[in-house]
């Protein structure tokens, strides 16, 4: 018989709420949080951001992609203490379904999300890169794109969606 | 009746009717949820593969600032399982666990930070018992089986059964080969892990959202295990963050979730960590698999004996049927005259298999696929004419009682052989490149419902609005196959409207009437016959009103594109649905959906494998492997995928494109693989998929056999477009590298340890070659179909 490891519960307690100041999606947030707690955390829950999605945990399916000073970061590897002062865009910074961005348009127009899960982050991804490269290969694309899991489309019509705005052949 | 579309809505490749919402990152997904007090559950899971409860304390746990409640298997004493015939799990473990992962205990509390600091203060006592790793294991008597009591062997269930004459039929055979061969395990990975909200309404009803495939089936289980009647109780599917088969079974989360609701009153919400939904599991069994085939010189096949073994581990779950599908799909693609069958699974200390894409017949679909390549090879025929001569005919019956229906295999072969050029690229590609054909079939829905009952599969309502509104009220849950979509497109054909006019409400057991859930390949078929049956009622309402309204004959009274055509009058659609809620009252029809009773046989075991209508598809990869490193990369794939009729063809396409990207993953590199019985990397970074730079290009055929009983003519894409392509990338990789890798996955140093015995002068040859001692009981013969005696 054994038992299993006994955790006595000392060290129980809430860990000290820092200051931290965010800018997100063009406002300015100022909150006190956990120095543990994660991008992805202080988006989804406390700011109600829930355009950004868990995955993993881990920082290998990429679904929690945002942009921290236009460069794609996986926010659950994060600290939301080291993005203070930064520069921050999620989904909902991109555009909206009354007004999207024409990779949002293009990504519905070509199929490229099905259950939908990895589609914000690889829009953030695709804007990323377009931002920095603005006529990309196809290899430039799928290499761009390989952080980011998709699990439904075989990444193809992702591919396709996102070389339809390079080539300015989306609305 | 078959319903050709004149519309134009049907057939048009067309974006999702919420893709736009899905790019903005609006979907609400089940963690997306919150509500006011929301607490948060987290659940002990077993560190152990097995072993028996002592005893568990959970003061310190309850006493802790922000725990609201503490569940144990006590409370929740009540067994369910998914099958009637599988009632073998807990949502807590009650005295013994049975896997690593296994739910123990549970917690709700102010934060999950707290609920997790919460669950790690409950003290268990276990007291481990001997663990059951693997199938070998698994056929020893042991003193203390996974499930019962007493001595036994950890045999799960069997099946044996012969249909016709298979030893008459192997002493008629020019030749006889025999292979063995093994199908790893493996893992869903939808992009979202599980979850649960659940919280209790203001009328005291209980209500919960789940991110699941099968509502209806969630229902009943939430009511038989915390014991509240169905009435009492409202299930909502949010839309699913990827299925595949690993969201059609009822999860521990789910009750426990349910139950901190009832038992504290506040919302809860649970959604597992990506470790979690591994030992949750229910995705590929591993198969062990025999095959013994007799041909005539010129490769007709005389008769077939097919043996499988099964790893179930843990539980259940959908394991009954999983394994009769390991033995029933075989006779859908090939004339099979004389056919045994007999397949056994096995209990283990393991993540609990169950349906993933494809369900029980990618493996022994591996498995025949190569064994008739390596036939065609032995009797000097090329793998396209092997297939050819025993090909299923069109509106005939198989040996086990299967009826077929439409059937474009043969143009789907001539398709992929032409595109990819495969005659003139077999044995002349360079050294290490090569081709391989396969092909495959599959259900466009189980012919028969989980729970026997003789009503209607899929049931569809609609309602009008004085607005011209159509509401469709379907249970079909979108899992991302998109489903909601194919009702608005059904509906929209039938009535002549935009599918983004339309209304869809899904997947509510308050609001919307029963589909029995996204699995089997079922939605498109039975959800969309119901639909259409529904638009075409509520046009014959409409078209009647208008004809009595403006003295007309029915028969000089049409639907148009938004229009109804009344001889030489032209009615708006608002202005005609007005004059139908006038005549009528509200307008709402309703359409249902039932397999029809001559499917199938009546033997023990023929409730799984017939459907009304089957898929085919037929597969050439061409690879291009490293003989140096053993790694295989795949340059293109050719699909061809007799559809019946595309509804949705950038559905479609998605669909054979999303089924090469998983497909590719279980052949080449993913496997759920233990250590004994603890899982070898519960994460995505263990668990490798393919990303983007591992995805070749596909080019996908669409194949329109036009069947008679599907809306529209239509049949499934979400689960045929897999089965080909694992056994064309082995059958390539063959034509490259002259070896067999007769196991799934092909990783670089099985394809190693092949070359390396094709160097020593063997045949080139990885992959099992013993089976386990197990003796199958004698085979329950089964009379042929008359047309095959």
């Amino acid at each position: 018989m054994v038992g299993s490891r006994r955790y006595d519960g000392s060290t129980i307690g809430r860990s000290t709420l820092e200051p931290v100041t965010l800018h997100v999606n063009g406002i300015e947030r100022r909150l006190f949080v956990a120095s543990h707690r994660t991008l992805l955390e202080t988006l989804r829950e406390d700011l109600g951001l829930t355009g950004t999605k868990h995955g993993c945990e881990l920082g290998e399916c990429g679904a929690c992609t945002v942009l921290v000073d236009g460069v794609p970061i996986l926010s659950c590897l994060a600290l939301t203490l080291d993005a203070d002062d930064a520069e921050i865009v999620t989904i909902e910074g991109v555009g909206s379904v009354g007004n999207p961005h024409p990779l949002q348009r293009s990504f519905a127009d070509h199929g490229a999300a099905q259950c939908g899960y990895c589609t914000p982050a690889m829009v953030l991804t695709a804007k990323a890169l377009l931002d920095r490269v603005p006529h990309p290969s196809d290899a430039d694309i799928t290499e761009a794109i390989a952080g980011n899991m998709c699990r439904c489309t075989g990444y193809l019509p992702i591919v396709r969606a996102i070389a339809a705005v390079a080539a300015g052949e989306a609305p | 009746m078959r319903i050709d579309p004149h519309h134009g809505v049907v057939g048009r490749a067309a974006p999702r009717t919420d893709a736009l919402a899905q790019a903005a990152g609006g979907l609400v997904y089940v963690d997306d949820l919150s509500y006011p007090g929301m607490l948060h559950g987290s659940i002990l899971r077993s560190p152990h593969a097995h072993a028996r409860i002592v005893s568990m304390d959970v003061s310190a746990a309850a006493e802790l600032d922000g725990v609201h409640a503490v569940l144990t298997g006590a409370d929740l004493p009540v067994a369910y399982g998914l099958l009637p015939v599988a009632q073998d799990e807990h949502a807590l473990a009650v005295d013994k666990v049975r896997q690593v992962g296994d739910a123990v205990a549970a917690v709700a509390a102010d934060d999950p930070d707290i609920a997790q600091r919460a669950i790690e203060l409950i003290d268990v006592v276990y007291e481990p018992l001997p663990v059951i790793a693997t199938m070998d294991d698994a056929v020893e008597v042991a003193d203390e089986p996974i499930h019962g009591d007493g001595p036994r062997d950890n045999r799960h269930r069997e099946v044996s059964l012969d249909f016709g004459d298979v030893e008459a039929g192997f002493g008629r055979a020019d030749h006889l080969r025999e292979d063995v061969f093994f199908y790893q395990g493996n893992n869903h990975a939808a992009l979202e892990p599980h979850g649960a909200v659940a919280l209790v309404e203001d009328d005291g009803r209980l209500r919960l959202w789940s991110a699941t495939q099968v509502p209806h089936y969630l229902h009943r289980i939430v009511a038989k295990v915390l014991e509240v009647p169905e009435h009492r109780i409202r299930v909502t599917a949010n839309p699913t963050g990827g299925g595949f088969g690993a969201k059609t079974d009822v999860f521990a989360h789910e009750l426990v979730a349910a139950k901190l609701a009832l038992v504290t009153g506040r919302p809860v919400k649970i959604v597992l960590t990506r470790e979690e939904v591994f030992y949750a599991h229910r995705g590929r069994h591993p198969v062990l698999m025999w095959i013994k085939t007799g041909f005539t010189a010129d490769g007709e096949i005389t008769a077939m004996w097919f043996k499988t073994y099964v790893d179930g581990g843990a539980y259940g779950s959908y394991g009954p049927a999983s394994l009769l599908y390991t033995g029933q799909l075989q006779t859908t693609t090939y004339r099979i005259p004389a056919y045994r069958f007999q397949g056994v699974r096995f209990f283990t200390n393991k993540p609990a298999c169950g349906p993933k894409r494809g369900h029980g017949t990618p493996q022994p679909r591996f498995g025949l696929e190569v064994h008739l390549d390596r036939a065609a090879d032995d009797l000097g025929l090329d793998p396209v004419t092997i297939r050819e001569r025993n090909l299923v005919r069109p509106f005939s019956t198989t040996v086990n009682h299967l009826r077929i229906t439409s059937c474009g295999l043969a143009e789907c072969i001539d398709r992929v052989v032409e595109a990819s050029d495969f005659h003139a690229k077999r044995r002349n590609l360079p050294s290490g490149r090569g081709v391989g054909l396969a092909v495959g079939a599959y259900m466009s829905g189980a012919g028969l419902p989980i729970y026997f009952n003789d009503m209607p599969q899929s049931e569809v309502l609609l309602k009008v609005d004085r607005g011209g509104l159509v509401t469709v009220y379907s249970m079909a849950a979108d899992c991302g196959q998109g489903s909601t979509t194919m009702l608005a497109t059904v509906v929209g054909e039938a009535l002549g409207l935009e599918p983004s006019d339309l209304a869809v409400i899904t997947a509510d057991t308050d609001l919307t009437p029963i589909d029995l859930g996204s699995y089997s390949s079922r939605v498109t078929f039975m959800a969309g016959n119901a639909a259409l049956e529904a638009a075409m009622r509520l046009a014959d309402l409409i078209l009647t009103a208008v004809a009595d309204e403006l003295e007309l004959d029915t028969d000089d009274v049409t639907l148009g594109r938004g229009v109804v055509v009344a001889g030489d009058r032209r009615v708006p659609w608002v202005e005609a649905v007005r004059m139908a809620e006038a005549r009528w009252g509200l307008l709402t029809a309703a359409g249902s959906y039932k397999p029809p009773k001559d499917i199938r046989g009546d033997y023990k075991g023929a409730g799984v494998g017939p459907s009304p209508a089957y898929s085919y598809s037929a597969c050439v990869a061409q690879v291009d492997c490293d003989p140096e490193t053993g790694f295989v990369g795949v340059d293109k794939i050719w699909l061809a995928h007799d559809i019946g009729r595309a509804i949705n063809p950038l559905l479609v396409r998605g669909q054979i494109e999303g089924s090469v990207h998983m497909a590719l993953g279980e052949t080449l590199m993913e496997e759920q693989a233990f250590r004994g019985a603890l899982h070898d990397g519960p994460s995505l970074l263990d668990y490798k998929i393919p990303t983007a730079l591992e995805m070749p290009p596909v080019e996908s055929i669409l194949v329109e056999s036009i069947d008679p009983e599907g809306p529209f003519g239509a049949k499934e894409v979400g689960q045929g477009p897999l089965l080909p392509v694992m056994p064309a990338v082995a059958n390539a990789v063959h034509d490259a590298l002259g070896i067999r890798v007769d196991e799934v996955p092909l990783r670089p140093d099985k394809v190693l340890a092949a070359l390396r015995d094709l160097e020593r002068g063997g045949e080139g040859r990885f992959g099992p070659t013993e089976l386990p001692p197990y003796e199958f009981r004698r085979p329950l013969p089964v009379d042929p179909p008359p047309e095959l005696r």
